[in-house]
């Protein structure tokens, strides 16, 4: 349970929104200053979502309460597995997250 | 002219209903957890609706139930959302027509799903109805986050920890990322990403998702020059 005040809670909720907001909005107005995005630039820009979003899952999966998990023991390494798997192959977000959690569950269960 | 407007923003709906199923789960976790950290209803939802980014509004929780210093939460959003920067400058030449102040509402919408649809469609799309494009990926979203983390905060406890709903947020990002690794440059990012962020990851204010993300970009750059 928070023991923060309310005004500095309020406080850091404006803030984080203020700093998120200007972090989308930074390269929308700059880029409006500037006519072309140097090549090296583009170049980086274009791994940036696979980059990023595998740097988002891949400590999801592997780690469990804070310990390194890379064993066919771990139910979310495997189940994220196979969720890579019907991603692949379906490209069907629905699918890749029903059949995602459903391992998920057998696993656990077992 | 209204008709092809109206048309992108509905295919902007279409493509990003699936995703909404999948956002859902992790909206009802953004509010279940806020509450459970000691904030009230209204700041639970104020924060969906000021921060709007999933993944750095559960690192601010986990910190705020901790009693961290203000700072320091302020600070881990932003390494959290430093992505979204890198979000702004590759989409940003696809809407150098748009005028300034659509530009600064624009922005606000910029999420990973909104990121990932828009950029694939607006490589085929003309510059004039990609505004509605991505409003109509940006709009639902939205709807579906605020609301979502609502009922979280409403139903609360009520949502059994047993089910597991927290593996919604990593397999939602797997669904993004598969579809993105089109080519073996693409596919050598993610894994130098992916190692990277593990190792990093005992690294303090979420520096290891920043660090994988810098690795994984560098070495997906070099493959490609190297090709």
């Amino acid at each position: 349970m928070t023991g923060m005040n309310s005004v500095t809670l309020w406080g850091v909720l404006v803030a984080a929104g203020a700093c998120t907001y200007l972090l989308r909005l930074s390269f929308l107005i700059l880029l409006g200053r500037v006519d072309e995005i140097p090549d090296g630039a583009e170049l980086a820009l274009e791994y940036v979502p696979p980059a990023v979003l595998a740097a988002l899952v891949a400590p999801a999966l592997v780690y469990v309460d804070g310990t390194l998990a890379l064993s066919a023991g771990n139910p979310r390494l495997l189940a994220g597995g196979v969720a890579v798997g019907v991603a692949w192959k379906t490209e069907n977000i629905v699918a890749t997250i029903g059949v995602g959690i459903g391992t998920l569950w057998v696993l656990q269960l077992l | 002219m209204e008709q092809e407007r109206q048309s992108s923003f509905v295919a902007g709906v279409t493509d990003v209903a699936p995703i909404l199923l999948g956002i859902l789960p992790f909206a009802l976790i953004a509010g279940v957890a806020a509450v459970g950290a000691g904030m009230t209803s209204l700041q639970a939802v104020a924060m969906s609706v000021f921060v709007f980014a999933g993944a750095s509004q559960l690192a601010a929780i986990e910190l705020i139930g901790q009693n961290a210093h203000a700072v320091v939460i302020v600070g881990t959003v932003a390494v959290i959302n430093l992505r979204m920067m890198m979000y702004s400058a590759s989409i940003a030449p696809y809407l150098r027509s748009v005028t300034g102040r659509v530009r600064w509402t624009l922005a606000y919408f910029l999420t990973d799903q909104v990121y990932a649809l828009s950029i694939t469609r607006f490589d085929d799309d003309e510059p004039s109805h990609r505004i509605w494009y991505y409003l109509g990926t940006g709009l639902p979203l939205w709807l579906v986050w605020v609301g979502g983390t609502w009922v979280g905060v409403v139903l609360g406890a009520q949502i059994p920890a047993g089910l597991s709903l927290d593996f919604a947020v990593p397999l939602t990002f797997i669904a993004l990322l598969v579809p993105t690794l089109k080519d073996r440059p693409s596919l050598l990012a993610a894994a130098g990403a992916s190692v990277a962020a593990v190792t990093a990851a005992g690294l303090p204010n979420n520096l290891g998702l920043i660090t994988g993300a810098i690795v994984g970009v560098m070495i997906g750059a070099l493959a490609e020059v190297l090709r």
